[in-house]
């Protein structure tokens, strides 16, 4: 039985594999999570999760065009699928609705810096 | 993109070669040189190639680390498919499965026994639980000018180290010697052999009770018996509290019965133990013996927290300061001798232990490696051999789809199946030699069946072996291309040309290994030769005494004097006996030395030193020895109690020029030279004879009785008659003899034993090396068969390729006997040294080695070659 469940480092990858568009591969994606969150990855972290995602449908990849500046070797460029659209779409409303159920009182408890 | 970048760490990508999947690796290896440049572009080379080791380290995900070739098979037809395979080609090949399997047992089986040998060896006194902790007080005494180390006391040491140095010993126990005592009960007299013990004694020797406990000596009339003794008196019956008699007049009771000590224990003898102080009471000790009398053994027991050492070091001075002026001119100095050193570290020269039996432990543990080593060499080097035939079996697995790791793992099993066979079978000829080996070794070694250390060893040893002959087959062999061995008519010949270790040095290996084992061979062929010469030598030493139908009894007890006359005249009269006379030592070994003498023009300095032997009349007779001077003893002449008669080296020592009526003052009184005997050999064989002086004893201190059997009556028939006459002088002593000439083969017992030892491995190594030798020529046969076919179309005779074939071993020979010749010529010279009569190393010994070795090599190899010359030509060159 495959999991389908996308989980929360699972969700950033994706959206950044479409965010990259035609430059999603592993190399680019973990620079990408680095600038954008500050926190460092290992390409092997990113890989592993690239790999899970593509067994899960999320994703699809095919090796992109011979380049000189890596010694001539392929990358594998990722792309997100139907299911994977569907998978974040899913996740985001979800996310959605759960802040549409959180009531006004609560925001009113929450702490923002002590502003309020 | 600049030139001369630094390159990503090289190791670091062969590592990431290794693990990575095959389709993964162009787009890691894409991502991971970006990676590279990126970080190179910002920070230093160093930090860059850290991080490809970091990145590269971070693909050890399972996604990404390649799949072993795992092959989902039912492993254990697999394996069934292997030893079925194997046994089968066992069964091919009988001759050379034999020779093979049979070659290594008896290697394995030789060092087993060595192994178990070493074990028993090494092993000794572990019996008693503490023996790390005893030991026995020696001492060291400069006696003209030389330190002697002795192992006997004076009995007051026990107490003076007691008192001033009681707190480092938790035992101390004061023995006297293992002797040979009459034990009676009721009608049952024997003669056992036990000590007179301190009650701490069997705690110190930590006894196994199986009656009575440890405390049983604390009563002055007890006695402890080993199992082996109580058995012997009372079978089956309660031994405990039974009144046994000690030498016809000490009566004491059983208070424990103690489970026999082991053969391989120092107090192997200890078949009883009776109350030291009962001892002293009884011969009146305290009173009789001084400081000066060394009869005794102190054994000790450190205590728990003190190291031996210092122990040592603190008793040193105990004798000396307890001694009288006079006496310490010895300067006695005492140290403990640890028991596990007792048995192997048992040779001090000048006070310092240097060895002793280690040094034959040691070199017997060489033989043994060496001899396993041989058998060993040789099955790796016989089923190479063969393993060579196979080459085109892996061809032709490999067509069919073979892993390399399954011919690997093929040839291993292969291998291992023989060594097991073989060890099974060593385990039967060890089990078969043993009895023999015990006899010959003077041993009682059992195979260790339950002692987890012997499996272990030997489940090592069968997996290295395994490994060992199995791993050139297995590595080299499985790595062949099967196209190579298959395409040429014989596979085998392309690859001898691509390969270094099948090409110009290809039968190096081989070459030396023959050379060795002969040069071992013929050593111990020349070995054996020499010990038993030497034996020979000693036994046709002219002994000066006639020994056929003399027969010594050892009388225990002092009643024999009270009758002695009535003894003599009732044997004389049964007409078996020729002669009787009683004697101090018997003449087979004379024990008794004594000195301050003084004599008429002897030196001053001089510390003499004479063997002196008590005898009474017509112990000429008995012994037979030859008057040269002067006359014997005899009744006529009543001042003969105050005579003496010399041996010849004596006359010599004492430098008479004309013996007779010399007058020599000892025991207190003058005596007179009334004869000279002819030397007579009455200690060891190997060494000058001692000067000897005999006298008539008037201090009962004779204690042997001398029999000569009539010549024309058997030895059984005088004995049937001459027992029931001491049975009836002598009731409550156990009859007793011994004849002379097995006490005088006794003196060769230990070379009789490194005979037979020598002679065995002598046998073994040849037979080995014949086995790897026959396997070798039938390989050279096999390898030779097509040239052979064609020399003998063009006209070889059988003689000729005979002879061709066997001149390359012969070579190989004859080398080894020149490297035999002069390490067996140096090693036999030094182990004569020690016997200052001795052999001739004889030329024709080294002679008859070489020429023995060169016969066994030519019998084994001619029938291989004979065999390779006589085949029709036809034959070998018809095939493929």
């Amino acid at each position: 039985m495959k999991e389908t469940r996308l989980g929360d480092f699972e969700e950033v990858i994706l959206l950044l594999v479409g965010i990259l568009g035609e430059e999603a591969y592993a190399f680019k994606l973990a620079e990408e999570f680095e600038s954008q969150t500050g926190r460092s990855i290992s390409i092997g972290a990113v890989h592993s999760t690239l790999s899970r995602l593509e067994d899960k449908g999320f994703l699809k990849s095919a090796m992109g065009k011979a380049t000189a500046e890596r010694g001539g070797r392929r990358k594998r460029i990722y792309t997100i699928t139907a299911y994977g659209q569907r998978a974040l779409v899913a996740s985001r409303d979800f996310k959605l609705s759960l802040w549409q159920q959180y009531p006004a009182f609560a925001t009113d408890k929450l702490n923002f810096g002590g502003q309020i | 993109m600049k030139t001369d970048r630094p390159i990503p760490p090289p190791l670091a990508q062969r590592f990431l070669r290794w693990f990575i999947k095959d389709e993964l690796a162009e787009e890691v290896f894409g991502d991971l040189e970006e990676q590279y440049d990126a970080v190179l572009e910002s920070r230093s080379s160093f930090q860059a190639k850290l991080n490809y080791w970091y990145q590269v380290f971070h693909y050890l995900r399972p996604f990404a680390i390649r799949k072993l070739n795992v092959i989902y098979l039912k492993p254990y037809a697999m394996y069934r498919s292997y030893f079925k395979m194997g046994w089968r080609n066992l069964l091919k090949y009988k001759a050379h499965s034999v020779i093979n399997t049979g070659g290594l047992a008896v290697g394995m089986a030789v060092a087993m026994l060595i192994g178990l040998w070493l074990y028993d060896e090494l092993s000794f006194n572990s019996y008693h639980d503490n023996y790390y902790r005893i030991a026995r007080v020696m001492q060291n005494q400069l006696i003209n000018g030389k330190i002697e180390t002795w192992n006997s006391q004076a009995m007051q040491l026990g107490p003076a180290i007691r008192t001033s140095y009681g707190s480092n010993f938790q035992h101390i126990v004061l023995s006297s010697f293992t002797g040979g005592h009459i034990l009676a009960y009721e009608e049952k007299v024997l003669t056992k052999t036990g000590n007179f013990m301190e009650p701490h004694a069997p705690e110190l020797l930590t006894l196994h009770m199986l009656e009575g406990s440890r405390s049983g000596l604390n009563d002055l009339h007890s006695i402890l018996l080993s199992e082996s003794v109580a058995k012997a008196f009372f079978g089956e019956e309660d031994p405990m509290g039974k009144v046994l008699k000690i030498d016809n007049k000490l009566e004491v009771s059983v208070t424990g019965v103690y489970e026999d000590l082991p053969f391989n224990s120092s107090f192997s003898d200890l078949s009883f133990i009776a109350p030291w102080d009962l001892m002293v009471k009884s011969q009146n000790l305290e009173e009789r013996v001084g400081w000066g009398n060394n009869w005794f053994q102190v054994l000790v027991q450190v205590a728990e927290h003190v190291e031996m050492g210092r122990a040592s070091a603190a008793i040193k001075n105990v004798k000396l300061d307890n001694l009288s002026e006079e006496e310490a001119k010895f300067k006695p100095e005492l140290f403990l001798h640890p028991m596990p050193q007792w048995h192997l570290y048992s040779t001090f020269e000048n006070g310092v232990s240097v060895g002793g039996r280690i040094q034959m432990v040691r070199l017997v543990g060489i033989i043994g490696g060496i001899v396993l080593l041989l058998a060993c060499i040789n099955f790796v080097n016989l089923s190479t051999a063969r393993a060579e035939k196979r080459a085109k079996e892996v061809g032709v697995r490999k067509v069919v789809g073979s892993k390399r790791s399954q011919l690997i793992s093929q040839f291993f099993s292969e291998s291992l199946l023989v060594v097991v066979l073989a060890f099974v079978f060593s385990l039967l000829l060890v089990q078969l030699m043993l009895p023999w080996f015990n006899e010959v070794a003077d041993k009682q070694i059992a195979i260790l069946w339950a002692n987890p250390l012997f499996w272990l060893f030997s489940l090592v040893f069968v997996f290295l072996t395994g490994l060992m002959a199995g791993s050139y087959p297995a590595f080299f062999l499985s790595s062949f291309s099967p196209i190579k061995v298959l395409k040429g008519s014989n596979g085998f010949e392309t690859l001898r040309k691509t390969s270094f270790w099948l090409g110009r040095f290809h039968s190096l290996p081989r070459k030396i290994l023959v050379i060795v084992q002969f040069t071992v061979s013929v050593i111990l062929i020349i070995g054996t030769i020499i010990v038993y010469q030497q034996i020979q030598f000693a036994k046709n030493r002219p002994v000066g005494y006639e020994r056929n139908g003399l027969i010594t009894i050892p009388m225990k007890t002092d009643e024999v004097f009270d009758h002695f006359e009535v003894l003599r005249n009732d044997l004389l009269a049964t007409g078996v006996v020729s002669a009787v006379a009683l004697s101090e030592s018997p003449i087979t070994n004379t024990w008794v030395t004594n000195s301050g003498f003084e004599w008429k023009g002897k030196d001053p300095n001089m510390q003499d030193e004479i063997v002196t032997v008590g005898i009474t009349h017509d112990f000429g007779k008995v012994v037979g020895w030859e008057v040269i001077e002067g006359r014997d003893f005899s009744l006529d002449f009543s001042t003969d109690s105050s005579g003496f008669i010399l041996n010849e080296t004596a006359v010599k020592y004492m430098g008479f020029d004309n013996p007779i009526g010399q007058t020599v003052r000892a025991f207190g009184r003058v005596y007179t030279v009334i004869g000279v005997v002819k030397d007579m050999v009455t200690q060891s064989l190997y060494q000058p004879v001692k000067q000897t002086i005999f006298y008539i004893d008037t201090y009962h201190r004779v204690g042997i009785i001398n029999l000569k059997i009539s010549p024309q009556v058997s030895a059984s028939i005088a004995l049937a008659e001459i027992e029931p006459i001491f049975k009836k002088h002598n009731p409550a002593t156990p009859f007793e003899y011994n004849f002379a000439d097995e006490e005088f083969a006794q003196k060769f017992a230990y070379e009789a034993r490194i005979g037979k030892l020598a002679g065995f491995f002598a046998v073994l190594a040849i037979f080995i090396s014949s086995l790897g030798l026959f396997g070798m020529a039938s390989f050279v046969a096999e390898q030779r068969t097509k040239e052979i076919g064609i020399r003998k179309i063009l006209g070889a005779s059988v003689v000729h390729l005979w002879q061709m074939l066997s001149t390359d071993f012969v070579v190989l020979v004859m080398v080894s006997c020149l490297i035999a010749v002069p390490v067996a010529y140096y090693g036999l010279h030094q182990w004569l040294q020690q016997y200052s009569y001795r052999t001739d190393i004889a030329w024709w010994v080294f002679a008859v080695a070489g020429l023995s070795a060169l016969l066994i090599t030519l019998l084994t190899v001619s029938y291989q070659t004979t065999k390779a010359a006589l085949r029709n030509p036809v034959e070998s060159l018809r095939s493929e």
